[in-house]
């Protein structure tokens, strides 16, 4: 972030973190079987860095565990973002930061499935269109550039 | 004229033509023998000092500068007039002689006998003949040096020269590109500005001269052999452009251009060097920037990302506001501080009306560091700012708003700076504090947990103010508190009610002693009888455990400990005779609570008498009782003869006694001996007692009274070293006799510790020396004869007398290691072995510690592993195949418990045994040695990454192991694996990538959990952006 540029949205809302997961008795009993649900899914999803800010989707309310839903015996997430603006340039990052970042955290057996929020953002359908299409996904990984800013918001913060 | 010696001229024709330089030494070995003075070395020099050949003149001129540099200290005045005339002269030659001639005026500028006004003449000349930026690098350090010296030896005479010095040095230094040549002229412009130097009109000319090289950008070469780093070059350059005020009106337009930059390294120096700058400037200096700096300041507070940038910004906000603050007012002219402090509050009170957006806590920091930086700023600020946080927060209603104005506020009250000097000063929250005291108890008074913690945060901030709270307040947060432990039963809540609480009664005792107290003693005894509702039944023992922590957190000082261990005493007294239902979690906890104040309790007079006197009597009274209850009644077993009470007792006991001064520690042994070897109870309260009791005897099956030894080990292992323990001899034989032949666990364990606690501490010399040949005799033939029933009695007791050796260095303690060793293949005591390793390397908690005044040397445990680490691959490769889990085990004990540095050291000797234990299919193996290898991994030594695929094959299979904490285990050393040097790893990543999808579908959340952040880094890795 250079000191002369200024950001698209210098002052959003700030939401609060969600606390760790409680651990309970089951979980660390090795004879019973955890299934995948939302809030694993949201626990992958929720530390993604904004592209912009040094705050974490979560904390700028981009996404909320109610609007994740899993089905573990059929295979499929379904994942809805909201954008903090409606014209949010962002947007489309948001979106492939987090299909990469489902991608690489479930196995393969999983259908993924990313979008806006229905009536959120300026362009949602042509969004929706770029972030449902396998090959456009592919070839946006496939730029280093693009990349390299997906990265940047998968890595855990140093600083 | 002198005679001309051969010698001298064959010297001088060997340097000068015949290139030998080391005829240098021998002319000047001459010289100082008195072969020949230094007037028949320049004659001999002659020919060659007129020659044509400027090549044939400079070996001339070097050979005397070499010469002089041996004997510069034997010249006489005259001597060195006529030498520098010479050199001055000289320094108009052609430029191949240049650099001797330096070196020779450099030598004579330290000579004792330079007359009076020679230096400023070499001056003169130097910057007048020689463009010192054209020589070579060492040429020009030798400048530099010669500058320095004259600085510092003719200081008056330099002055004389004026600004005319400042510009030659300025001339010769402008475009100095070396770093290590940087560092000097650095320091002779810090000696010009620091020293008073007249800069003239040349103040802007240094300052261009040196701030060319701000921000220093500055990456030492790879095994750099001159150690000069970017931070030394940035600190002197700092000290440069801060020292002087006349700097000011160059140095902050080029800070505020510089904060603009992208790269962060230079917004940082920029932002430390604006603070540093500032504490010698005064208002006027700054009044024309303080517009543009406080826009640059705001806006890296508002959009870093960094915390570093965040936290120099802060810090430069608070040096300007003190600088203001400095300056004197006066009267016709306004006051700077609050202008500034206006212009401040302008441009950003306004999001702290906005407590759910992002920019209130940047806001919050820099009216923060504004307010901390002086009284008067404080005085403004909180004036500004507090009444609408309160009015604000009184007109709120969404807990989340009202919890981030609370915590502003506490860190407004945090922040606040008071007055040194008046005590009569207004103080700058009492117009505040009616008002934030009503909110902090409105807050107290909510059903909001976060709410509630962060009030009590305020109040322990507003308790710290001194004086600022009156007695009526301090009384209201009191009750508040009272009324928190005994109703609340949040977790978080009750952790900050404790902590709270503490802090408060550090700082008013008498409130406590008075009010809280009195009242938890009350709802301790009284409540119980209404046990008859449900509720009722389950808040009592959470209510109870809240409020014995309570009174522990607020016994630091002496008078409150007096009341509140009467408190505690009683609760066990209780808890023993079996009235009010006491548990025996909450005897347990009575007893941690004391130790918490024995620990903690400020050390004096008083507080080492009342655990002398009053505590511990009364616990050994009560556990007496309880033990020989036991034997009698079938009834009510107390529970103080159980094994939790009584370790939590000796640790009452144990860190008391390891508190107690000298004389009362004497007492206390004699009385403790003197109960457990003679039956003596005359000390003990509550004079029902037995007179025949003999605790250390052998009662067959009694062992409630048999494992009492464990409290006679809390007072006399603990016991500084200057305490006399009596009838050593006999306490010795006691102990061992019970440890070896007691059947009960407790009882000889704790007898084998007090054994050990106490030979440790033994003075090396015979006596200890035929105690040890007994003791070692008696537990080899107990472990020697197979069939016999107390082997694990001795084995006890050897492993804890060879932790005791081990501490004190003692030779004897090798000889038991071996034992230990070829107990490895034992068929028994195996398993067991390989266990005691694990408590040979650890600290003990109750005995053989550093707390309990043992004798521990450092690096024990380093010694014991290069020791024995040998011995250990040996017994491994020898054992046979059933037992090799033995020694891996035994392996991953002693490794784990190396310090860091040691394990990466004596890694490689034991990598291939550690390799192989991850085959192993015991489980317990396999969590131990990845255990060990996961610290190492996090910093690898070469060997490891040698090894790197032995090890990433191992670890791979065990991610899909049948055990989840071997999987958990192996996923974070895989994960660690990641952060090695990128080209090592990367050419794993496809395996590991594909290895790692399996767990992602594991069946347990925590390994699917472990498996996604491992292949998260693993992806970054060689990607763009990632690593």
């Amino acid at each position: 972030m250079s000191g002369g540029t200024q950001l698209e949205n210098a002052n959003p809302v700030i939401f609060e973190r969600s606390g760790e997961r409680l651990q309970t008795a089951a979980d660390e009993d090795e004879d019973v079987h955890d299934p995948i649900d939302d809030r694993e899914i949201f626990d992958l999803i929720r530390s993604i860095n904004d592209p912009e800010h040094p705050l974490s989707l979560e904390e700028l309310n981009v996404v909320e565990q109610v609007r994740v839903k899993v089905n573990d015996a059929e295979s499929n997430v379904g994942v809805e973002f909201t954008p903090t603006i409606p014209h949010c340039s962002m947007a489309t990052l948001i979106g492939l930061s987090i299909k990469v970042k489902l991608l690489r955290s479930l196995p393969d057996r999983f259908k993924i499935d990313v979008h806006i929020t229905p009536g959120t953002h300026a362009s949602e359908d042509a969004v929706n269109k770029q972030l449902a299409d396998k090959e456009r996904v592919a070839a946006a990984l496939e730029n280093s550039s693009l990349l390299e800013v997906v990265n940047q918001c998968l890595s855990t913060r140093s600083v | 004229m002198a005679e001309e010696s051969p010698v001298l001229v064959s010297l001088v024709e060997e340097f000068v033509s015949g290139l030998q330089d080391s005829k240098a030494k021998d002319t000047a070995a001459g010289l100082k023998n008195g072969e020949f003075t230094v007037l028949q070395l320049v004659e001999a020099l002659g020919p060659s000092l007129t020659s044509t050949q400027p090549q044939t003149r400079a070996r001339g001129v070097k050979l005397l500068s070499e010469v002089l540099q041996e004997c510069y200290e034997d010249l006489t005045q005259k001597e060195v007039e006529v030498l520098l005339s010479f050199y001055e002269n000289r320094l108009k030659d052609h430029y191949v002689t240049t650099p001797p001639v330096l070196q020779g005026l450099r030598t004579l500028t330290h000579c004792p006998t330079l007359p009076p006004g020679a230096t400023v003449s070499i001056l003169k000349s130097l910057f007048q003949d020689v463009h010192v930026q054209s020589l070579l690098l060492a040429d020009r350090a030798c400048v530099y040096k010669m500058l320095i010296n004259v600085m510092d030896t003719r200081e008056a005479e330099l002055k004389g020269l004026g600004a005319d010095f400042v510009f030659g040095f300025v001339q010769s230094m402008d475009g100095e590109r070396d770093p290590r040549n940087l560092l000097l002229a650095f320091q002779i412009a810090k000696r010009i500005i620091h020293r008073g130097y007249s800069l003239g009109k040349f103040a802007e000319e240094l300052f261009e001269v040196t701030s060319c090289y701000f921000p220093i950008d500055f990456t030492p070469p790879p095994n750099d052999p001159h150690g000069i780093t970017r931070e030394e070059l940035i600190q002197e350059l700092r000290e440069v452009l801060t020292g002087t005020p006349k700097f000011a009106e160059f140095l902050l337009p080029l800070i505020i251009e510089k904060l603009d930059s992208d790269v962060q390294s230079a917004k940082l120096d920029s932002l430390q060097t604006l603070a540093a700058c500032v504490a010698w400037y005064e208002h006027k200096d700054l009044a024309g920037f303080l517009e543009g700096l406080w826009a640059s300041l705001r806006r890296e507070v508002f959009q870093t990302s960094s915390e570093r940038i965040e936290s120099a910004g802060l810090a430069a906000l608070t040096a300007i506001t003190s600088c203001l603050s400095r300056s004197v007012l006066s009267s016709d002219s306004e006051d700077a501080l609050s202008i500034f402090l206006e212009m401040v509050l302008n441009d950003c009170k306004h999001h702290l009306c906005e407590p759910d957006l992002k920019l209130v806590w940047p806001t919050a920091k820099l009216l923060q560091a504004a307010c901390s930086a002086s009284n008067r700023a404080s005085h403004i600020i909180v004036a500004a700012v507090m009444p609408s946080l309160i009015e604000q927060y009184n007109s709120k209603n969404q807990c989340s708003h009202r919890r981030t104005l609370l915590e502003v506020m506490q860190r407004f009250v945090q922040s606040v700076k008071s007055s040194e000097s008046s005590e009569n000063e207004e103080l700058v929250l009492s117009a505040v504090c009616p008002s934030l005291c009503s909110v902090t108890f409105a807050a107290l008074s909510e059903t909001n947990g976060s709410l509630q913690v962060t009030a009590m945060s305020v109040l322990i901030s507003l308790a710290r103010q001194a004086g600022l709270l009156s007695n009526s307040q301090i009384e209201l947060a009191v009750d508040h508190l009272a009324r928190l432990v005994l109703s609340d039963e949040d977790d978080t809540i009750s952790l900050a009610v404790i902590s709270c609480a503490g802090g408060l009664a550090e700082l008013h005792p008498t409130v406590f002693i008075t009010n809280m107290i009195p009242r938890i003693k009350k709802v301790i005894f009284s409540e119980s009888i209404q046990q008859d509702g449900d509720s009722a039944q389950h808040t009592q023992p959470a209510v109870r455990q809240r409020c014995l922590s309570v009174l522990a957190a607020v016994s630091i000082k002496p008078s409150v400990a007096q009341e509140s261990t009467p408190v505690l005493l009683e609760v066990l007294g209780a808890a023993h005779s079996g009235e009010l239902g006491f548990s025996s979690e909450e005897a347990v906890l009575a007893c941690s609570s004391l130790k918490t104040i024995a620990e903690r309790v400020e050390d004096t007079e008083d507080s080492g008498r009342c655990f002398h006197d009053v505590i511990v009597p009364r616990l050994l009274s009560l556990a007496l009782q309880a033990a020989l209850k036991g034997e009698i009644s079938s009834a009510h077993h107390s529970p103080l003869t159980q094994e939790a009470v009584l370790s939590t007792m000796v640790g009452v006991i144990s860190t008391a006694c390891s508190r107690l001064q000298p004389t009362l520690a004497g007492q206390t042994a004699v009385r403790f001996v003197s109960l457990f070897l003679d039956g003596d109870v005359s000390f003990l309260p509550g004079n029902s007692f037995p007179s025949q009791i003999k605790l250390l005897a052998n009662h067959g099956d009694s062992w409630r009274q048999s494992q009492m030894v464990c409290l006679l080990m809390g007072c006399v292992c603990s016991l500084p070293r200057t305490a006399a323990v009596p009838q050593m001899e006999r306490l010795l034989s006691e102990l061992e006799e019970m440890s070896c032949t007691c059947s009960h666990v407790m009882s000889y364990t704790s007898a084998a510790k007090c054994f050990a606690g106490l030979l440790n501490k033994i003075p090396a010399g015979d006596f200890l020396d035929s105690r040890l040949q007994k003791t070692m005799t008696r537990i080899l033939s107990e472990l020697n004869s197979a069939d016999s029933s107390v082997r694990m009695q001795a084995f006890t007791l050897m492993i804890w007398v060879a932790k005791a050796l081990l501490l004190r260095y003692h030779p004897t303690c090798a000889a038991l290691t071996d034992k230990l060793f070829s107990l490895l293949d034992d068929a028994d005591l195996g398993p067991v072995a390989a266990d005691g390793f694990s408590l040979l390397m650890s600290d003990s908690a109750d005995v053989l510690s550093r707390a309990c005044h043992a004798d521990v040397r450092i690096m024990y445990r380093q010694r014991f592993f290069s020791e024995n680490s040998a011995k250990l691959v040996q017994g491994f490769n020898a054992a046979p195949q059933e037992k090799k889990p033995n020694y891996l085990k035994a392996l991953s004990n002693i490794v784990n418990k190396l310090p860091k540095q040691v394990q990466v050291t004596e890694l490689p000797a034991l990598l291939s045994l550690l390799l192989e234990a991850l085959t192993y299919p015991d489980q317990g193996v396999q969590l131990s040695t990845l255990s060990c290898l996961e610290p190492v991994i996090a910093d690898p030594p070469p060997a490891l990454i040698q090894q790197l695929e032995a090890l990433v094959v191992r670890l791979l299979p065990l991610t899909s192991a049948p055990n989840m904490n071997v999987k958990i285990a192996s996923l974070r050393c895989i994960h660690a694996l990641s952060r090695f040097p990128e080209h090592e790893v990367l050419p794993f990543r496809a395996r590991v990538l594909r290895a790692l999808a399996r767990p992602l579908d594991d069946k347990k959340r925590l390994v699917r959990r472990e498996a996604v952040q491992a292949r998260g880094e693993w992806f970054l890795l060689g990607s763009p952006g990632g690593r």
